[in-house]
C-alpha cells in the first residue's frame, strides 16, 4: 500500500485492483539494466525471462524497459545472446 | 433449550456446531483436546456441514482458517498453551487483517518445564497480538460466549477475531449441567455470515498486502482505536443475547458480586466461582470478575472499584519484567489517576494447575488489607 494521503481501510484490504500500478518500485534497484539498440536483434528473450514484466519489445527499438518498475535484478542482461543489455551502477 | 450433562468441552463443541462454521482447522493438544475430537465426530456423523482440514501443526490449523476467513467461511479452530504459542505470527496476521474468526483457548501453563495443567500464562502472552479476549467462568458462560463471539466478530463494526478463555481441567474436563439453546433460537440470533470483504475472483481485493512505513503506521494506529470502541458493541451483543435466550453475565464485560462492601477480589474464569463462596462465607470482601480481557475494559473497572479500600487481583500468570502479573499492570494504570483510589495488591497463584482455595483467599486478604503495591505469592499446593 503506498496510502500516504487517504484514510486507511480497515484491515488494509484493498478493495479496487490494481494498486501494484500505482506504487512506483524502480527506487528498489541499484544496478540498472541499459540496452545498446544497435546489438538488439529483438529476439524477446529478455522480454520472457523479466520476473517483473517491464520489457516491451518495440518493433523499431527493440527491448524498452519500464524504469517505473525494473528492480534491476540483472536477468535479462545474463540471458541476452547477443550482449546489448549492460548493468551499471545507478547514481542516485 | 435442553438441559443436559455435559463435559465443558463436549458443550463447547454443540455451542459451536450450532454457530454452523464451515471450515475447521484444527489440532489437538491437552486439554482441549475433547473439543476438536468432538467435532471431528460431528462432522464424521454427518451431523455437522463443514470442510474439517487435518493439519499437521497449530501454525498450519491457524493458517488454514485464516485462508478460509479471507473467503468469507465462518471458522473455528481450539487450542491450549504451546498450541497457541506456536500460533503465535498468524494471530497478528488475523487481527492486522481484521478477520472474524472465533477461537477457543483452553488455558493451559506454557513450557518448560513441561505441564499440562492450568493458567494463564498462554493467553496473558497474547494479550498485545489485537484479538478481543475473553475468560468465562463456567460452562454455561462458555457455550453462550461462543455464539456471542461469532455475532462480535462478525460485526461490521468490529470485524475482528475473539478468544474465548475457558481454563483447562477446572473447565474442560469437568461436567455440569448446560441449557444448550435450540437450533432456530441460534440461526435466528446468528444468520449466516456475509463477510463484506471476502476474497472473490469476480470482485478481486488484496489481503494482507505490503505497506510502507507510513501506512503501516496509520493502520495499526486505526486498529489500536477501533480496538478501543470493541466494548459498547461487546455489551449490546450481550444483551440482545440476554434478551434472546435468557441470560446474562453482568453487564457483558464485567460482573459484580456481592460488590458493595470495602474489600474486592477482581479475577477471571472459572476461579471467580471459588471466590463467589469465599465471598459468601464474608461479610466484609465482593468480586469483581473480569469477563472481557481484550479489550480491558477501564471505564468498567474504574466504576466497579470506586471508594472501595483495598482490591487484590488475583492471577495465574506473570507478566516478566514487570514485577506483576499482567492482569495487576493493567488494574494499576486503569486506576492510576482515580481520586481516593483503592490500595491494590496483586496475588498470583493457580500457576501451573496449583490449587487456589477459599482458606487461601482468606489468608491473602486479611494479609494484604492493609497493604499496598504487594506482590502475594499464594501457598503453593496441587
Amino acid at each position: 500500500m503506498s496510502g500516504e494521503t487517504e484514510d486507511m481501510p480497515l484491515g488494509g484490504i484493498i478493495i479496487k485492483p490494481g494498486s501494484t500500478t500505482e506504487n512506483k518500485t524502480g527506487g528498489w534497484r541499484t544496478f540498472k539494466p541499459i540496452v545498446e539498440p544497435a546489438k538488439c536483434v529483438k529476439c524477446g528473450i529478455c522480454e520472457k525471462f523479466c520476473p517483473e514484466g517491464i520489457i516491451d519489445i518495440d518493433p523499431e527499438k527493440g527491448a524498452v524497459m519500464n524504469y517505473d518498475y525494473c528492480k534491476g535484478c540483472g536477468i535479462c542482461a545474463h540471458e541476452c545472446p547477443t550482449k546489448a543489455i549492460t548493468m551499471i551502477l545507478e547514481k542516485k | 433449550m435442553v438441559k443436559k450433562i455435559l463435559e465443558a468441552s463436549h458443550a463447547v463443541a454443540e455451542a459451536v456446531k450450532l454457530c454452523r462454521p464451515q471450515v475447521l482447522g484444527m489440532y489437538p493438544i491437552t486439554p482441549s483436546t475433547h473439543i476438536p475430537e468432538r467435532l471431528s465426530e460431528f462432522v464424521n456423523n454427518g451431523e455437522m456441514d463443514a470442510k474439517l482440514i487435518r493439519v499437521e501443526a497449530e501454525f498450519s490449523a491457524i493458517s488454514s482458517i485464516v485462508g478460509a476467513s479471507a473467503a468469507g467461511s465462518r471458522v473455528f479452530t481450539a487450542t491450549s498453551s504451546q498450541g497457541l504459542a506456536l500460533m503465535n505470527e498468524v494471530l497478528y496476521a488475523a487481527s492486522g487483517m481484521r478477520l472474524p474468526i472465533v477461537m477457543v483457548v483452553a488455558n493451559r501453563a506454557l513450557s518448560a518445564p513441561i505441564n499440562i495443567w492450568n493458567d494463564w500464562q498462554d493467553a496473558i502472552s497474547e494479550r498485545e497480538n489485537g484479538w478481543i479476549q475473553f475468560f468465562v467462568e463456567s460452562s454455561q458462560e462458555a457455550v453462550d460466549t461462543i455464539i456471542q463471539a461469532y455475532k462480535i466478530a462478525e460485526d461490521e463494526r468490529v470485524y475482528n477475531p475473539v478468544i474465548v478463555n475457558i481454563d483447562g481441567f477446572y473447565l474442560t474436563h469437568v461436567y455440569e449441567p448446560v441449557d444448550i439453546p435450540d437450533q432456530e433460537q441460534v440461526d435466528n440470533f446468528l444468520p449466516p455470515l456475509n463477510y463484506k470483504y471476502k476474497l472473490d475472483p469476480t470482485n478481486p481485493k488484496t489481503h494482507g498486502p505490503f505497506a510502507y512505513p507510513v501506512p503501516y503506521a496509520k493502520l495499526k494506529k486505526r486498529n489500536f482505536e477501533d480496538f478501543h470502541s470493541f466494548t459498547p458493541i461487546i455489551k449490546e451483543v450481550h444483551d440482545d443475547f440476554a434478551k434472546e435466550f435468557g441470560r446474562s453475565y453482568g453487564d457483558g464485560v464485567i460482573e459484580e458480586y456481592k460488590n458493595d462492601r470495602p474489600y474486592v477480589i477482581l479475577t477471571m474464569g472459572s476461579l471467580s466461582g471459588t471466590v463467589k463462596e469465599f465471598v459468601d462465607s464474608r461479610d466484609d470482601v465482593g468480586l469483581v470478575r473480569l469477563r472481557q480481557y481484550r479489550p480491558f475494559p477501564f471505564e468498567e473497572v474504574r466504576n466497579a472499584l470506586e471508594g472501595k479500600e483495598m482490591v487484590l487481583v488475583v492471577e495465574k500468570d506473570v507478566a516478566f519484567g514487570s514485577r506483576s502479573g499482567a492482569v495487576f499492570l493493567d488494574l494499576r494504570n486503569a486506576l492510576f489517576d482515580m481520586k481516593d483510589k483503592p490500595r491494590i495488591n496483586n496475588g498470583i497463584g493457580g500457576v501451573g494447575g496449583t490449587d487456589i482455595t477459599r482458606e487461601d483467599l482468606g489468608k491473602a486478604i486479611d494479609e494484604l488489607k492493609n497493604k499496598d503495591g504487594e506482590i502475594y505469592w499464594f501457598e503453593m499446593r496441587g
